[in-house]
């Protein structure tokens, strides 16, 4: 097991470098991301602001070239961009700051294969890059979270290779006799997004920004969906558990509630989140048993799912007095009672009878941004905070103050935003079912749009006052990077 | 899918053995031999990280055998693989059933009205209402909340309160009139407007050519002057002169007629109504586009999506538009 490399030391040199580099672009794509959330959440709010870039950008240039950059900034072309920023280069960027500091720290070793760990990096980031692009401009596969066209496809393959081979060489030189569970996480959501990721994007390329998926109809939808559904389940899901796992009772300092219970829920929520895709697809064409079993298999996700918050939450017993003092642990706890909610909400969603009340509602924007919102965001923003320091070398962050005020921006935006959206959602369900006393229907679409403006206009200032509260981390990143050191700690040393 | 066939065993047995493979799971896990104690550590360390060998909480064990005895109740009463479920359900038989019921209540309201010719209807004040509520949820969103179309500024949609028809009245060359314009509407709901092979008793949809290859740049430019001096409006009259002789001499007489009053699904070119009107561009600059590029826009069929009782209402209510309540 132990590596030619492996020094006698008995703290080995972490690679903290390309930690660093993701924990910068962490924040950057976090701030992006949502920053395009907001914009387009306003934009639903007041649809003429669709325009309004557009056309300051055709006066500023676009009049001059013949370009109409009106296409580039509407919602349709920004939606996309959204989900992809904080998917998959807020929430991916964490994923492996977070995933390569987890499992040399608790491997103690370096990170296995170094030639490929730049590589790791700065192809993300082209991954990335090449979204922020090709999206505004229309290139599109239109499968949702997987919009991204063939070329890059095929570059996000490569590079996803390469973390696995990575992550799992530096296991296997690990120093310690077992596998922290953190990164039993982490690699079930490494193997099943590699199998998501070729399986869906299954595609024949028609011109360099243009393919046409391998499947047709109803199969098409399903595969979509089962991709859907496990990138939740899996990179927003058990890739952040991996995160939890450790950050909660290192921060905590209290050992892990129970390993038992982590053994279980682990094999339980990987076994039975590839089976709940269905629930997406709820009164389609899809046929009827698909339905029941998706919608069954929601169900028995709920106790799994559970399982990850109790060994969190429990894991804070002897040590709730520091929720008191500590905000990186406020956030850390609240993350997992957001990831509580949502993982209740979840399970009743996919109940038939409540699906045809909030399919195709805000409510199912709702809980998305619970989970995304309060429990990604929370529990990364919350690691990070923990991490910045010992990365730098510093003792803490510059300010503990600007964390609890980021911690209550943050919370206070998740809860303006998830509650407009329950309101607008179920007022929008029941107004689409109304029927009048003449058998019509009561309402007409426009008229629960209408009905929906406040709730959208309080989603807007949501997401505003939780960008706020990431631009404050930004900042409070920044000043803690740039104070002098302050301690005796070597930004590489094993703290 | 037969229930003994292979995909159907395949499926079933996947699904139950995942179950039953659950609760092996969380047995085999309460039962697990760690080498300690209840609440004692585990004895692992990764990186200061030490993990207690606690028990499955209780009340979460029979939240998580809960969830899977639902699953077998369910699955024993609703389909899955071949499995037809103990009450026959299916999502079609719920929809009819639900429709059915829905016409258990509803449904002498729309045959009673189904069963009186649509000019009796403009009288019915109820029925107008509900053609109304079936209009601005499935037509408003092109025609407008008004029905007011390309004249509320909607590009390309009739407006429907002139009482000017494309498709409208149907007169023979007698005089007679063969198809009436409730009729026509309703023909033009069930089957939409070039949204499938024109049906028989339509006769077909005329549709505007694109003439920018045949006529050139030039030509085109003076029709469009012709055009607009067909219902008064601004233009050039040398331009027009010359473009009367294309009109008069190419395939624009053919169908708009000498006159240029149109016909059935051929527009009006002398009444100053127009259906393709860009504000910000001129009248002749409009035209000129239309004449490069041809028309054929698209109305979808109803019938399918609303029935013959709902078509019949809506027939009413946009009749009613366009004509003088009757005393």
């Amino acid at each position: 097991m132990s590596h030619s490399n492996a020094s006698a030391l008995e703290h080995p040199t972490y690679d903290y470098d390309v930690v660093r580099k993701f924990t910068i672009a962490t924040v950057i794509w976090g701030i992006v991301g949502m920053a395009v959330g907001v914009l387009i959440a306003a934009y639903l709010t007041w649809p003429e602001l669709n325009m309004v870039l557009g056309n300051a950008m055709n006066a500023f240039i676009g009049d001059s070239i013949g370009v109409d950059f009106r296409q580039f900034f509407h919602f349709g072309r920004l939606r996309p961009l959204h989900t992809n920023a904080v998917i998959f280069a807020f929430g991916g960027s964490a994923l492996m700051a977070t995933s390569f500091y987890v499992v040399q720290r608790t491997s103690q070793v370096r990170l296995a294969f170094a030639p490929l760990v730049p590589f790791v990096f700065w192809g993300w980031q082209l991954v990335i890059l090449s979204a922020v692009i090709t999206l505004p401009m229309g290139w599109t596969s239109s499968k949702e979270y997987a919009e991204l066209e063939w070329p890059i496809d095929i570059l996000i393959t490569f590079v996803w290779v390469a973390y696995i081979a990575v992550f799992v060489g530096t296991i296997r030189r690990r120093k310690t006799k077992h596998i922290y569970v953190g990164n039993w996480f982490y690699l079930a959501f490494m193997i099943v997004i590699a199998i998501l990721h070729l399986v869906n994007n299954a595609e024949i390329p028609v011109t360099i920004g243009k393919s046409y998926s391998a499947y047709a109809g109803t199969v098409d939808a399903m595969v979509q969906w089962w991709y859907g559904h496990n990138a939740v389940g899996f990179l927003l899901t058990a890739g952040f558990l991996g995160m939890m796992y450790y950050f909660v009772p290192k921060q905590a300092e209290r050992p892990i509630y129970s390993y038992r219970l982590s053994i279980v829920h682990f094999w339980a929520l990987i076994s039975v989140y590839m089976w709940a895709g269905g629930h997406h697809l709820h009164y389609s064409t899809l046929p009827d048993w698909a339905q029941n079993a998706g919608m069954v298999m929601s169900l028995i996700l709920l106790a799994p799912s559970w399982g990850g918050m109790i060994n969190g939450m429990m894991t804070l017993s002897g040590a709730w007095h520091k929720l008191r003092t500590d905000p990186i642990l406020r956030f850390l706890v609240v993350s997992l009672s957001f990831y509580g909610m949502s993982t209740f909400e979840g399970p009743m969603m996919s109940i038939k009878t409540v699906n045809a009340l909030s399919h195709n509602t805000d409510w199912t924007i709702g809980h998305v941004h619970s989970g995304a919102l309060g429990w990604v965001a929370m529990i990364t923003i919350g690691s990070l905070y923990h991490m910045i320091p010992r990365l730098w070398g510093r003792e803490a962050m510059w300010s503990t103050k600007l964390i609890n005020v980021h911690f209550w921006l943050a919370t206070v935006g998740t809860v303006f935003y998830i509650v407009a959206m329950w309101v607008n959602g179920i007022m929008q369900g029941l107004m689409w079912r109304a029927v009048s006393a003449d058998g019509t229907l009561a309402y007409s679409f426009v008229q629960a749009v209408d009905r929906s403006f406040f709730g959208y206009a309080l989603r807007t200032l949501g997401g505003a006052i939780f960008l706020v509260g990431m631009g404050l981390m930004a900042y409070n990143f920044w000043r803690t990077v740039k104070e002098p050191v302050t301690s005796e700690a070597s930004a590489n040393a094993a703290a | 899918m037969e229930l003994f066939s292979f995909w159907s065993l395949w499926i079933i047995v996947i699904t139950v053995g995942l179950m039953i493979g659950l609760v092996v799971l969380v047995q085999a896990t309460r039962n697990m031999n760690t080498g300690k104690e209840d609440s004692e550590l585990m004895g692992h360390e990764f990186d200061g990280i030490e993990e207690y060998n606690n028990p499955l909480p209780k009340w979460w064990l029979w939240l998580f055998f809960g969830t899977i005895i639902f699953g077998f109740v369910y699955i024993l009463q609703y389909p899955l693989g071949g499995w037809k479920g103990i009450w026959g359900w299916t999502s079609i038989n719920q929809l009819e059933e639900e429709q059915a019921a829905h016409a258990e209540i509803y449904g002498e309201i729309f045959e009673r009205y189904a069963e009186m010719p649509v000019e009796a209807l403009l009288n019915e004040p109820q029925a107008l209402a509900m053609g109304g509520q079936i209009f601005e949820n499935n037509c408003a969103i092109c025609h407008g909340k008004n029905a007011q179309g390309a004249s509320d500024g909607l590009y390309g949609y009739p407006n429907l309160t002139d009482n000017d028809w494309l498709y409208g009245e149907v007169v023979d060359a007698n005089g007679n009139v063969t198809r009436t314009l409730p009729e026509s509407i309703k023909l033009t709901l069930i089957y939409g407007i070039r949204a499938q092979e024109a049906p028989a008793e339509i006769g077909g949809y005329p549709q505007m050519a694109a003439y920018q290859e045949q006529y050139g740049e030039i030509a085109i430019n003076q029709l469009a002057h012709y055009v607009a001096s067909l219902s008064g409006a601004e233009h050039d009259a040398e331009l027009a002169g010359l473009g009367e002789s294309i009109y008069q001499n190419g395939v624009c007489a053919a169908c708009h007629g000498k006159e240029g009053k149109g016909g059935f699904g051929i527009p009006n070119l002398t009444d100053d109504i127009w259906l393709y009107r860009e504000a910000d561009a001129t009248l002749i600059e409009n035209i000129r586009f239309t004449l490069r590029h041809g028309r054929a826009g698209v109305m979808p069929a109803w019938q399918e999506i609303l029935g013959d009782e709902k078509i019949h209402l809506l027939t009413a209510y946009v009749y009613s538009l366009s004509q003088e309540q009757q005393p």
